[in-house]
């Protein structure tokens, strides 16, 4: 037996053998899990390497944390201390610190003044700092909100950019189309076009002409949180559906194509932008000005303005 | 002298800080396994930076338009951003990256889940009344913050998934009455999509300042609590409000919550080995006109999701002024309320109960049944939205029509939470009499023992 020291710290408890051996093992075969993640890293033949690699460094830190919980419950004494709580509050420090921070003034004879002026100069000093972070964008400038590409007599172009004839667009299916030779991703050139019966068409009398030859194309974004409209509910099936709906797959806003893109289902509060169409003398599909109203989410002065052109 | 005593002297020699070591080594932490839920938020955090660190030196942080020439052949020849492309390549093409890469986001999930557990067992043993409101404010703001910190770590990839995400977080912000514009143009330079310093501000965001923040407040929240030290059960008659009892940091805390550690990383590794999770390439690179269907955000934000779908569809307007909106109500209005609550709910309880006092002793749920209550009913609140959020995959897999299923969570989201609230208050009260009865039964057995004892003297 090895000798007592007098007052250990930590309390002597009992060998326990079975505990110790299944630590020193735990910790070796993490040891060699360890190395078994370089080898699979290593060699390239090994198949599906990911799942090799996770299994490897996972069980690796699995078996090091047994070992280590083993340690913790049976090899290690478990002390169960008392001790108080720190008091409620330290009277006599904190009434020391407050004099200290009140008394370091007591030179001053101005002292409000000499407080407002303080107060000034961090106050200016933080405006100074943060003022450089106004060149992140333009702060006031919302004009840019009412932008879209269109103008009278812009083609209508697929993906791929080519041109879109009346033809192509056929009853029941679903196209998307930009502003020919413009940043696909700018909010104002996509759209959605479907072709509807000319009888089933009931625009309002401010949308009347929009459409051509019942071609109807409506601003791709959704109005509520500027998802694309990626849905045309078509009635196949008679009974089942109604009515034909655009929808955006984000929060199932549902608009009517037929009646002016209003909305009849979910959270969308305006209806989508609509831009008059027209057929040239080629057969292709042109823009007869801009979209009726701003593009894009709501925001406060989506109202306010009509789209501009560029 | 052995060499540990030669250390120790060492250390102190130079820092003369063995008083505050001793301090540190010997600080009580009592013992409770939900304890644990924090920890393992810390040790989530602890993967997150690491795994993270190595993701920073593949991810380009661009918008700029490539062409994908790469191995995957379903992506060939398809315009996408340098940033999607970076996460493709990394994935695909780079060793152990989609095993850290997944580690990654595995983690992050992990990390809210075990922040929300333990914001939970907080609230329901009253863990955060004086003199902890403080630790609680800390937390409740770490938790805001690290869901904005996952959502932009999840948009930065620019895969089309992510992209519908970071489309509606703009019109959440657009939304904002009366400043909402313009805050976006100012963050995104230009309406959406913004120009292409965007990306950068989102990727310093998402690596650096967030993580410093979190990282400082994490830092605030465990000295606070280990300066006014941990809360306890009454597990043990000597634990009181005034003597807290405990294990030791060393050498009894230490093995165990490094082991605590380790399995917490070793868990997120097999899942990031084994479990695939958000396989980008599979969903394509993000344009503003394309969306898919049936799509659903990383679970923390469903909330908001089903926010953003409940409420009917209006803005509010006065003349041509667009007051709120839409995407406000649903996607900030409803979280605003929510960490709102989170608060403010101590004061609110030190009113309404006119407990003022200090605690160091822990409540059990049914110890408390008006805050049990609160509390359930919040959650519920909260959970029913969320699943509100997923009524597009019910109506998929079910074939429940969807706008049924939206006008009945317009009414249940409200009902629910008063229903959950009184079963709440219910229960913790028959837990409470069960008690009781079970006490009186104890004392009258004690009783005739006692009474049975004396008439055979």
């Amino acid at each position: 037996m090895a000798r007592h020291k007098p007052d250990r710290v930590v309390p002597e408890g009992d060998r326990n053998m079975g505990a110790e051996t299944a630590a020193i093992l735990l910790l070796l075969l993490a040891a060699l899990l360890c190395a078994a993640f370089v080898v699979v890293y290593a060699v390239d033949r090994i198949p599906d390497q990911t799942q090799f690699l996770g299994l490897a460094l996972g069980l690796a830190l699995v078996c090091f944390a047994a070992a280590l919980i083993v340690t913790a419950r049976r090899l290690i004494v478990t002390e169960e201390l008392v001790e108080e709580y720190p008091p409620e509050v330290h009277a006599g420090e904190v009434d020391l610190i407050a004099s200290a921070a009140e008394e370091a003034g007591s030179r001053l004879s101005r002292r409000r003044l000499f407080k407002l002026a303080l107060l000034a100069a961090g106050g200016g000093l933080g405006t100074a700092v943060i003022t450089p972070a106004a060149s992140f964008g333009p702060l006031l400038r919302v004009k840019d909100y009412f932008g879209t590409p269109w103008t009278r007599g812009r083609r209508l172009v697929d993906e791929d950019g080519r041109p879109y004839s009346a033809s192509d667009i056929e009853e029941k299916d679903f196209y998307t189309a930009f502003a020919e030779g413009v940043d696909k991703e700018e909010l104002g050139s996509s759209l959605v076009l479907v072709r509807l019966p000319k009888t089933s068409l009931k625009l309002p009398p401010e949308l009347q002409g929009y459409d051509a030859d019942g071609i109807v194309a409506y601003s791709k974004i959704c109005t509520h949180a500027g998802c694309a409209i990626a849905m045309y509910r078509v009635p196949t099936f008679p009974p089942d559906e109604p009515h034909p709906a655009l929808v955006c797959p984000c929060h199932y806003s549902t608009f009517d194509p037929s009646t002016g893109g209003t909305v009849t289902f979910g959270p969308a509060g305006r209806p989508l932008p609509m831009l008059p169409l027209t057929i040239d003398g080629k057969g292709h599909l042109r823009a007869k000005g801009n979209f009726n109203e701003a593009v894009g989410p709501s925001w406060w002065g989506v109202r306010n303005r009509k789209p501009e052109s560029p | 002298m052995s060499i540990t005593r030669r250390t120790v002297k060492w250390v102190d020699e130079r820092s003369a800080a063995a008083p505050i070591l001793r301090k540190v080594l010997r600080y009580l932490f009592p013992d409770h396994w939900s304890f644990l839920l924090g920890e393992v938020a810390l040790y989530a955090f602890v993967v997150l930076v690491g795994t993270g660190i190595y993701l920073t030196f593949f991810f380009v942080d661009s918008t700029q338009d490539v062409v994908y020439h790469g191995t995957y052949a379903p992506l060939q020849g398809q315009h996408m951003t340098e940033a999607y492309k970076s996460v493709v390549d990394l994935s695909l093409n780079v060793k152990a990256g989609l095993l850290i890469r997944q580690t990654h986001h595995w983690a992050a999930n992990v990390f809210l889940v075990a922040i929300l557990l333990h914001l939970f067992r907080v609230f329901f043993t009253g863990a955060y009344r004086r003199p902890r409101g403080l630790i609680w404010g800390i937390g409740v703001t770490m938790l805001m913050l690290s869901l904005l910190e996952a959502y932009m770590g999840y948009s930065l990839v620019d895969d089309l998934l992510s992209g519908m995400g970071l489309a509606i977080g703009y019109s959440v912000g657009l939304s904002l009455p009366f400043v909402g514009a313009n805050v976006m143009s100012w963050l995104f330079h230009g309406p959406y999509p913004g120009q292409h310093v965007f990306w950068p501000r989102m990727y310093i965001a998402h690596v650096l300042l967030f993580p410093i923040v979190i990282g400082s407040l994490l830092t605030a929240h465990v000295l606070l609590v280990a300066l006014r030290h941990h809360t306890q059960f009454r597990q043990r008659r000597a634990q009181t409000n005034h003597v807290v009892m405990g294990v030791p940091t060393f050498p009894g805390q230490t093995p165990r919550s490094l082991g605590l550690f380790f399995a917490v990383a070793g868990v997120l590794f097999l899942l990031g080995g084994l479990v695939q999770i958000n396989p980008i390439w599979q969903w394509g690179p993000y344009h503003t006109y394309d969306g898919t269907n049936g799509a659903q955000p990383d679970w923390y934000l469903g909330w908001l999701i089903g926010g953003l779908r409940l409420v009917p569809g209006f803005d509010l307007v006065i003349g041509k002024y667009t007051l709120v909106p839409n995407p406000f109500w649903g996607g900030a209005l409803f979280p605003l309320v929510v960490i709102g609550f989170l608060y403010f709910w101590p004061a609110l309880e030190r009113k309404w109960s006119g407990d003022d006092g200090w605690h160091n002793v822990l409540e059990r749920p049914r110890d408390n049944p008006r805050r049990t209550a609160v509390g359930m009913g919040m959650i519920t609140w909260v959970v029913l939205v969320f699943v509100a959020g997923s009524s597009d995959r019910v109506n998929l897999t079910f074939d429940v029509p969807y706008t049924g299923q939206i006008w009945f969570y317009r009414v249940f989201v409200f009902v629910g939470p008063l229903l959950a609230a009184a079963i709440a208050w219910w229960a913790c009260r028959a837990l409470q009499e069960g008690e009781r009865v079970e006490r009186e039964r104890h004392a009258a057995q004690a009783e005739a023992r006692l009474a049975a004892m004396r008439s055979a003297d």
